[in-house]
């Protein structure tokens, strides 16, 4: 990081936890858009009406804090000094928006950054496959989202706590469901118990990354704003553990986990996830919709 | 009470505009009437999900994502209400579904037209809701109770749907060239089959007299299309946009607009299954209850054993 910024452009000194704070922030904001996104795909498909109508609330839920995190982001990214603002996303949409001096908003950090530049964690952009993938993919992500907005109630970034506090109903709500369906499934049919422990088998190479702290929140944990992801993997496997029993489902052996999310690395399916998700603007670039 | 005095009693009920509940005697022909009435209503609002829901991955911003998701999980819900209102007439939602799937069951054939751009979300909400508004609205008075109550419901949201819908159109038309143009290819394709959601005209139209009379219908295919004619060409003056008709012409004899005449020949054959979706429609709609067959078997192995661990326990304590 350049701590020199160009005097003129910046009231104050840009703290050294500026960056830190949007890198955070986005971490945040990708993780909802891409669990939202995901979850809608399953619109108007659900295997019931009712819980076509539950998953669906859900993934507005995610899509919400995805927006007011973006604006949150965006917010930040616009106090940068404008070399700053050009290096820190390979994005040449995103540049040429920052050259022409126009302020960027939620859509723009959403639609505009290519997949190295996003990072949320592998887990959530995997395909929904079936209904037990995505009850597990949800059922991992909810237990960790729990525990991290509960800790987050008490950032000393005033927006994360108030979006923690809201955040923090929604996603007990989704965890119960989640919950509720790894057991309905673990302790249903044969069919279902075997497909439900195959998804949590191939998924749980994923769950390992939800706990490494990379360098944004190893900052962010010290200053008090986020949380070291390592202090809820305790917490997060006695959810599972109590879960998995109930459901008689077995916690997978393998310990190899993958991960890269965090840092831009992801895996092949976020390419599609953007490609549908940016198709507009960026066929369309620079309107109004 | 013989046969005769129940119908007689029912008559009653219908000339005074009292509403008939469940637990009420009905002639079978109004019952069957309403079933069919009902469950297509309510499979239109099912099917309807899928046209819309093709965009909700593509939308254009996060706010218009949520918006279109939140739409299509209202449609979700009128299902919902429905499918329950045709229940309280006898029948359950899974012989419903069957007779949808096995392609017994009609769904509006408007949704077996295809969504190929952005302003195909505008089009859909400010034409194809608003034209659900206009046959709808009535049927919140309709004589049998538990279906007027969830039209109340059902048109509170859909008149929502079809302001979002204009709104969407309006950003277009208002924005650069290429969205106006957008706005007006999609007013063009919608426009028509728009026109046919009212039902073939009258005088082809069977059980019009009777529906009326049980208050199922309050006005003819006819009158309710010109009153939508009427009030969207006004609406497109707002939008900007040209009338896909160009016969489109007013008649100050009329006191309304005259149109030009619509292609009954397409409407049959999109009826009779040969539409450009119908059997991307229904197999989709057929794969997702196949595939969720598992997950509800599931739910119900589990509720079962679930309540007979609770028995055993309350037996043991
Ligand atoms: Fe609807
Ligand atoms: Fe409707
Ligand atoms: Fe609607």
């Amino acid at each position: 990081m350049n701590p020199n910024s160009t005097p003129d452009s910046y009231r104050d000194p840009i703290p050294n936890s500026t960056m830190e704070l949007l890198t955070y922030t986005l971490q945040l904001a990708d993780n909802a858009l891409i669990i939202g996104h995901r979850i809608s795909e399953w619109c108007g498909h659900g295997p019931v009406l009712e819980q076509d109508i539950a998953l669906t609330n859900t993934s507005l839920d995610h899509l919400g804090r995805a927006r007011s995190l973006y604006q949150y982001a965006a917010e930040q990214f616009n106090k940068l000094p404008v070399e700053k603002k050009t290096e820190i996303f390979s994005s040449v949409a995103l540049q040429n928006l920052v050259s022409t001096a126009v302020q960027v908003q939620e859509d723009d950090l959403a639609y505009l950054r290519d997949g190295w530049d996003f990072k949320n964690v592998l887990l959530l952009e995997q395909p929904n496959i079936d209904w037990a993938y995505t009850i597990a993919r949800s059922f991992f992500y909810d237990a960790f989202n729990f525990l991290l907005f509960s800790g987050l109630l008490k950032s000393k970034d005033e927006t994360l706590s108030a979006i923690a506090e809201k955040s923090l109903k929604e996603v007990t709500y989704h965890l119960r469901w989640s919950s509720e369906w790894v057991i309905r499934l673990g302790d249903g049919t044969e069919e279902s118990h075997s497909r439900m422990q195959k998804a949590i088998d191939e998924l749980w190479m994923f769950t390992g990354e939800l706990f490494v702290a990379d360098d944004t929140e190893k900052v962010m944990a010290q200053q008090g704003i986020g949380i070291d992801p390592l202090s809820l993997q305790d917490a997060w496997m006695a959810i599972v553990k109590s879960v998995f029993g109930e459901a008689n489902i077995n916690i997978p052996a393998g310990a190899w986990m993958q991960q890269g999310g965090k840092e831009g690395r992801h895996t092949e399916q976020l390419g599609y996830i953007l490609a549908e998700l940016q198709f507009m603007q960026r066929a369309y670039p620079g309107m109004e919709w | 009470m013989t046969v005769h005095s129940f119908q007689a009693h029912f008559d009653d009920l219908i000339d005074r505009e009292v509403t008939i509940e469940p637990k009420d005697w009905m002639p079978d022909d109004y019952r069957k009437t309403l079933i069919r009435q009902i469950s297509q209503h309510a499979h239109s609002e099912i099917v309807g999900m899928l046209p819309e829901g093709n965009w909700i991955t593509r939308a254009p911003t996060l706010r218009r994502k949520a918006v279109l998701l939140a739409k299509v999980q209202d449609e979700a819900g009128h299902g919902l209400y429905l499918y329950s209102a045709a229940e309280t007439l006898g029948v359950s939602r899974d012989e419903l579904y069957d007779q949808l799937h096995s392609g017994k069951a009609k769904y509006s054939s408007i949704f077996n037209y295809p969504t190929l751009t952005w302003a195909d979300m505008g089009a859909i909400g400010w034409l194809v809701d608003g034209a659900a508004i206009m046959n709808q609205v009535p049927l919140c008075r309709t004589s049998y109770g538990p279906y007027a109550r969830a039209m109340v419901r059902v048109c509170k949201e859909e008149s929502f749907h079809q302001r979002q819908g204009f709104e969407i159109m309006l950003t277009l038309s208002k924005g650069t060239e290429i969205q106006k143009k957008m706005a007006q290819d999609s007013f063009n394709r919608w426009w028509w089959p728009s026109l046919m959601m009212f039902g073939p005209p009258d005088a082809e139209s069977p059980h019009t007299a009777q529906s009326v009379r049980w208050r199922i219908k309050r006005l003819t295919n006819d009158e309710l299309r010109q009153k939508f004619v009427d009030v969207t060409v006004e609406q497109a003056k707002v939008l900007d946009l040209e009338m896909p008709d160009k016969e489109i012409k007013w008649n100050e004899e009329r006191g309304h607009y005259d149109s030009g005449p619509i292609n009954w020949d397409e409407f049959w054959n999109v009826v009779k299954g040969n539409g450009p979706c119908n059997k991307q429609r229904l197999e989709t709609r057929k794969r997702a209850w196949e595939e969720g067959q598992w997950v509800r078997d599931a739910a119900t192995a589990h509720a079962e054993k679930w309540k007979a661990r609770k028995a055993k326990g309350a037996v043991a304590a």
